[in-house]
C-alpha cells in the first residue's frame, strides 16, 4: 500500500496535468481509472484533490422516469446562458447477475454536443448500493479540479435508500413527479429527510399543483418551530417548486434557488456537509487499505485463519477485529 | 483482458427511425456484461464523437438502416480518429449492403453486422477484439 509506484505515477500525473490544462480525453481517461480504481488515479487525484473545493456539487434524485435527466438538460442549458462550465455525472444500476449495464440517461442530454464546457459521463453502480458508483465522490472531485462550475449527480433512480447522494453533494435535489402516490414512498426512503429542494416535475400533468401543495403541507408539519427549546436532530425544511422539464418552465427558478443554496466558506451548514463528505471519503480508502493490507502475501494466512476460527464459533467476531488490527502497521 | 467490464456506446447516426436493433444490442450486450451507453436516434456524427470522448468507450457501435452508411460512417471515424480516439474499436450494424463493406473497413470500421446476427456473435467479437485499456 502507500503510495503508487513510479509508472502509475508518472501516468497519473500525465493525465492531472492534461485535466487541468483542458484535455477532456484526459479527463475522460481519468475518470475511467478511478471507475476501475487503479493506482493512476489515485496518483492523479493526489494532485487533483487540492485543486478541487470550488464547484457546487448538486446531486438529483427521485423515483424513475420522474424526469431526472430530462431535468439535468434544461439545467445545462441555463447554466450556459450564462456561461458557466457544467459537468454531469449520470449513475446507472449494473446487473448483480452479469456486472453489466445499461446507461441510458444520455439519451435526454444530447443538445449540448459540441459544447466544450458541458461534459457528461454515464456510470455503472457495479454493485454499489445507495443510488451511486463507488467512485463517484472523486469523479465529481476531478471534475471539480477541471474548472466546471456546477457539477450535477444524477443517481440510479430507485427511489429508495438514496439518501448516499445528500453526504456527496452540497445540495440534493428530490424529484417528484405528480399522482404517482410517490408522497409515501418518499417518506418511507427517507428521502425528503435529506432534500433541500424538492421539486415536483412534469408541472404540465394534472395533479402536479395538487402534489406539490401536499408535500408543502406536510413538510411544514415535520419542520421545527423556532425556539421551542427542542435541540434533537430534525430533518430539514426544504422548498418545494413546480416544474416542467420538458420546456423547460420553472427551470430558471430553481436554479437561482440553487445558487443561494451554493456553500459559503462563513456557512457552517456547508462547512459541516463538506466535512462530513471528507469522513466518508477517508473512511472508505482506509477501510479499502487495511483490507488489501490484511490480503497481501506477508498476511492473507494469518487473516484467513482468523476468520475461519469467526466461522467455528472459536472466537468471537469483536476479539476477531481487535487481532486483525493489531496486524496491520 | 481487463478485468472490469467492456464499455461500449451504440449510437444511431443520422435521421434512421429504425432503433429495434440498436435496442435489442444494448439490450442483449448488457446482458453479457458490458457497460453499455445507449444515445438513442437521431445522433450527428458531431454528437457520437463526443459520447465516446467523455464516456472514454472501449467501442463504438453504429447501427444504421436508412441507406446512408457511407457518408455518415467515415466521417464519424474520422472525427473519432482526430480527436485522438484511434484505439476505439468501431463497429457497425444494420442493413449494408456487402459490395459497400470493403469501402467502410479502408474507412475504419472494423467489422460490419447484419440481420441475423446473433447478440453472442457480436459479444464473443467484442471480447476477443476491443482494446484493453488502463
Ligand atoms: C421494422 C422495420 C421498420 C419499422 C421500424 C420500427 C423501429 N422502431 O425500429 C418501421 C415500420 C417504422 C419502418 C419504417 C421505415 N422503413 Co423500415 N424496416 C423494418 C424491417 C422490416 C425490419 C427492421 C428490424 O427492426 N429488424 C429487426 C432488428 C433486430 O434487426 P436489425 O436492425 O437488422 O439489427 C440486427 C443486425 O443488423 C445487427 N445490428 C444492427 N445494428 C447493429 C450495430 C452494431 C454495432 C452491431 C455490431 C450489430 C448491429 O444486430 C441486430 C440483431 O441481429 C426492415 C427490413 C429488414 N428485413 O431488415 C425494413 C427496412 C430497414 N425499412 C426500410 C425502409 C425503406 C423504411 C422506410 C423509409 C419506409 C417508408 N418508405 O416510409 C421507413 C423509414 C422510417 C424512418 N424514420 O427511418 C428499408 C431500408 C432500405 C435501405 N436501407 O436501403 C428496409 C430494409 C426494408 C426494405 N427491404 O426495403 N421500418
Ligand atoms: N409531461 C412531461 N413529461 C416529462 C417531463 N419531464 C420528463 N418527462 C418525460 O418523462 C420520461 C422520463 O424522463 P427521464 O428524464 O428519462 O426520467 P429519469 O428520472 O431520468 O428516469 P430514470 O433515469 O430512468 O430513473 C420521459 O419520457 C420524459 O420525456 C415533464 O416535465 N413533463
Ligand atoms: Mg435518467
Amino acid at each position: 500500500m502507500g503510495e503508487p509506484g513510479p509508472e502509475p505515477a508518472a501516468r497519473g500525473r500525465e493525465l492531472a496535468e492534461g485535466a487541468l490544462a483542458g484535455d477532456r480525453r484526459a479527463t475522460a481517461r481519468l475518470l475511467t481509472a478511478i471507475e476501475n480504481r487503479t493506482p493512476v488515479a489515485e496518483a492523479a487525484l493526489r494532485i487533483l484533490y487540492p485543486q478541487a473545493g470550488q464547484a457546487h456539487i448538486v446531486g438529483i434524485t427521485g423515483p424513475p422516469g420522474s424526469g431526472k435527466s430530462t431535468l439535468v438538460s434544461a439545467l445545462i442549458a441555463n447554466v450556459r446562458e450564462a456561461g458557466r462550465p457544467v459537468a454531469v455525472i449520470a449513475v446507472d444500476p449494473s446487473s448483480p447477475i452479469t456486472g453489466g449495464a445499461l446507461l441510458g440517461d444520455r439519451v435526454r442530454m444530447q443538445a449540448h454536443a459540441g459544447d466544450r464546457d458541458v461534459f457528461i459521463r454515464s456510470m455503472a453502480a457495479r454493485g454499489h448500493a445507495g443510488g451511486l458508483a463507488a467512485a463517484t465522490g472523486a469523479a465529481a472531485a476531478v471534475l471539480d479540479a477541471c474548472g466546471f462550475d456546477l457539477i450535477l449527480i444524477e443517481t440510479v433512480g430507485t427511489g429508495q435508500s438514496e439518501v448516499e447522494v445528500a453526504a456527496a453533494a452540497d445540495t440534493t435535489v428530490v424529484l417528484e413527479a405528480p399522482e404517482m402516490g410517490d408522497e409515501v414512498q418518499a417518506i418511507k426512503a427517507g428521502l425528503l429527510e435529506v432534500a433541500d429542494i424538492v421539486v415536483v416535475n412534469k408541472g404540465d400533468r394534472p395533479g402536479a399543483q395538487r402534489t406539490a401543495a401536499q408535500l408543502r403541507a406536510m413538510l411544514v408539519a415535520i419542520a421545527p418551530r423556532p425556539g421551542d427549546g427542542d435541540e434533537r436532530p430534525r430533518p430539514k425544511r426544504p422548498e418545494v417548486l413546480l416544474t416542467t422539464a420538458s420546456t423547460s418552465v420553472g427551470v430558471p427558478e430553481l436554479l437561482a434557488v440553487l445558487d443561494r443554496h451554493r456553500p459559503t466558506d462563513h456557512d457552517s451548514g456547508s462547512a459541516a456537509a463538506r466535512l462530513a463528505r471528507a469522513e466518508a471519503q477517508v473512511w472508505a480508502i482506509a477501510g479499502d487499505r487495511v483490507r488489501a493490507q490484511l490480503h497481501d502475501d506477508r498476511h492473507r494466512e494469518a487473516t484467513e485463519a482468523t476468520l475461519r476460527a469467526v466461522a467455528d464459533h472459536e472466537l468471537d467476531p469483536y476479539a476477531a477485529a481487535d487481532r486483525l488490527l493489531g496486524d496491520v502497521q | 483482458m481487463p478485468d472490469h467490464p467492456i464499455k461500449v456506446l451504440i449510437a444511431k447516426p443520422g435521421l434512421d427511425g429504425h432503433d429495434r436493433g440498436a435496442k435489442v444490442l444494448a439490450r442483449g450486450l448488457r446482458d453479457e456484461g458490458f457497460e453499455v451507453v445507449y444515445t438513442g436516434l437521431r445522433q450527428t456524427p458531431e454528437m457520437i464523437a463526443t459520447a465516446a470522448l467523455q464516456e472514454d468507450v472501449d467501442v463504438v457501435g453504429l447501427s444504421i438502416l436508412s441507406g446512408a452508411h457511407m457518408t455518415l460512417l467515415p466521417r464519424i471515424c474520422k472525427l473519432l480518429r482526430d480527436e485522438g480516439l484511434d484505439d476505439v474499436l468501431i463497429t457497425a450494424g444494420g442493413i449494408i449492403p456487402d459490395d459497400d463493406i470493403p469501402a467502410l473497413k479502408e474507412a475504419g470500421i472494423a467489422e460490419v453486422f447484419g440481420p441475423g446476427t446473433t447478440i453472442r456473435e457480436v459479444a464473443d467479437y467484442l471480447r476477443a477484439n476491443a482494446n484493453p485499456r488502463d
